[in-house]
């Protein structure tokens, strides 16, 4: 269909998607409302098992079925798309280009705000039950700080501390312990991901059972699930080069 | 309904128009990170540091960071096939 | 203008799909893409807002005797956020094979193509 007529079914479309929405909005409980069910149950239950901080109560304890499929959907994504990105029968890898003039401070302050990115994304992980924080934002924080190399110009630095098998093997490693952790609260309390382990006083470091243990699991599968992905883009756009035509090696 | 509410929202609202209408994807790329920074600020005024902490490393540095490496990778892949018929192109004539 | 934060993100919505509608370049549509779920975010976040209430951490601060949003929305988007930053990895993956192998990222040329 050309693009006027695909313009015209969307325009009809979106109208009445507008006005059954306006509608329903109408009709619900009123915004900032103190009227929220799960609320007041899942605080409960997060306070019962020690864990200050109710979201990753919430993702690791009380639904940790849907974390362990999320997880799952994010190794298949970065398997899938590791694949797609290898270099075809065509290409090959040529050497990593000479890096061009940046200043000598922008490079510097790359190589000083590593490891404090380091320390940041550390700390946001292991304390990720007691503050706000947890397994998925300190993995995110960990990956955007080593590509700080990239980002202020030593490609080749941050092609020396990163070998790609090890994090694919993080990656890996973050998802088994995941699934392992589960199937040991199978073994000792007759369902999966069942928080087993002794929970703490509230607001400790050891606090809240499986919680820290599965925190710690989920920022090492994003981790090196983020490095891969982005390892991957990067080779294609820096160092993967055609080398004729298709079907000669 | 605070001010501050009904500013932040306006402010995401503002960001993805841009976002949607910049035709060029180069251009969409520091405007996907713009939105994503005022996407923070309405998590945090809705009182979710969590997912403001989420938001602010992937939607401000990892998506922008990966559109710009895929238009790049586009750009030479076009040039190198370009480059690729013109020689046959020369090689035939 | 208590419903404002819902029609922003019925808003965002629309105006991504309408990017994925007019889009002239795959890359484009991935990045609406983006845009539309954002708009799942703020519609979720919204839902579970309480006037007065604080964020659900507790601490030496907060007690677990005060008022918190809630905090099972802020969960479902928190795992989202992270997901569907790969999947919009593995899309442009595929916007950057499809460039390789017909050298064209048009969808409307696209479809026309055979093989």
């Amino acid at each position: 269909m050309t693009r006027r007529t695909r313009l015209v079914v969307f325009l009809v479309g979106a109208g009445c998607v507008t006005a059954m929405f306006v509608l329903a909005v109408l009709g619900m409980p009123e915004f900032g409302g103190s009227h929220h069910v799960y609320r007041d149950l899942a605080v409960h239950a997060a306070v019962k098992h020690r864990t200050a901080n109710v979201v990753s109560s919430v993702n690791f304890d009380q639904r940790a079925v849907d974390t362990f499929g999320e997880e799952t959907i994010l190794i298949t994504s970065v398997v899938a798309a590791a694949v797609l990105l290898r270099p075809a029968k065509g290409e090959t890898e040529r050497r990593i280009p000479q890096t061009g003039r940046n200043l000598a401070g922008t490079r510097l302050l790359g190589y000083v705000l590593v490891p404090i990115t380091a320390i940041v994304g550390l700390d946001l992980v292991i304390h990720g039950h007691v503050t706000p924080g947890g397994g998925f934002q300190g993995g995110i924080v960990l990956a955007t700080g080593l590509h700080l190399l990239y980002v202020t110009g030593s490609y080749p630095a941050l092609d020396r501390l990163r070998p790609i098998a090890a994090f694919d093997v993080t990656d890996a490693l973050g998802a088994a312990t995941f699934g392992a952790v589960g199937l040991a609260g199978l073994g000792f309390a007759g369902s999966f991901l069942t928080n087993v382990m002794p929970w703490g006083t509230f607001g400790q470091l050891f606090s809240g059972g499986t919680v820290p243990v599965l925190n710690v699991a989920v920022g090492l599968e994003v981790f090196g699930g983020i490095v891969v992905l982005l390892a991957k883009f990067l080779e294609q756009d820096i160092t993967v080069a055609s080398s004729g035509k298709e079907g000669e090696s | 309904m605070t001010a501050l509410i009904v500013l932040a929202l306006t402010l995401v609202a503002m960001a993805a128009t841009a976002v949607v209408l910049a035709d060029a994807p180069e251009r969409q790329a520091v405007t996907l990170s713009v939105f994503g920074l005022a996407l923070v600020v309405v998590f945090m005024v809705l009182q979710a540091p969590d997912v403001a902490l989420s938001e602010l490393g992937v939607g401000t540095a990892v998506v922008p960071l990966m559109v710009m490496l895929a238009i790049r990778t586009m750009r030479k892949d076009r040039r190198e096939r370009q480059q690729q018929t013109g020689d046959d192109g020369g090689d035939d004539s | 203008m208590s419903i404002y934060a819902y029609l922003v993100a019925g808003y965002l919505v629309l105006i991504g799909s309408y990017g994925i509608v007019r889009s002239r370049h795959m890359v484009h549509a991935v990045v609406s893409l983006s845009v539309a779920q954002g708009g799942t975010y703020v519609l979720l976040l919204a839902v579970g807002y309480q006037r007065g209430a604080t964020a659900p951490v507790f601490g030496s601060t907060t007690k677990p005797s005060t008022d918190v949003v809630d905090p099972v929305v802020q969960a479902m988007t928190l795992t989202d956020i992270v997901v569907s930053a790969t999947v919009t990895a593995l899309l442009l993956a595929l916007a950057v094979q499809v460039n390789k192998r017909h050298g064209t990222v048009d969808p409307d040329e696209l479809a026309a193509l055979k093989g």
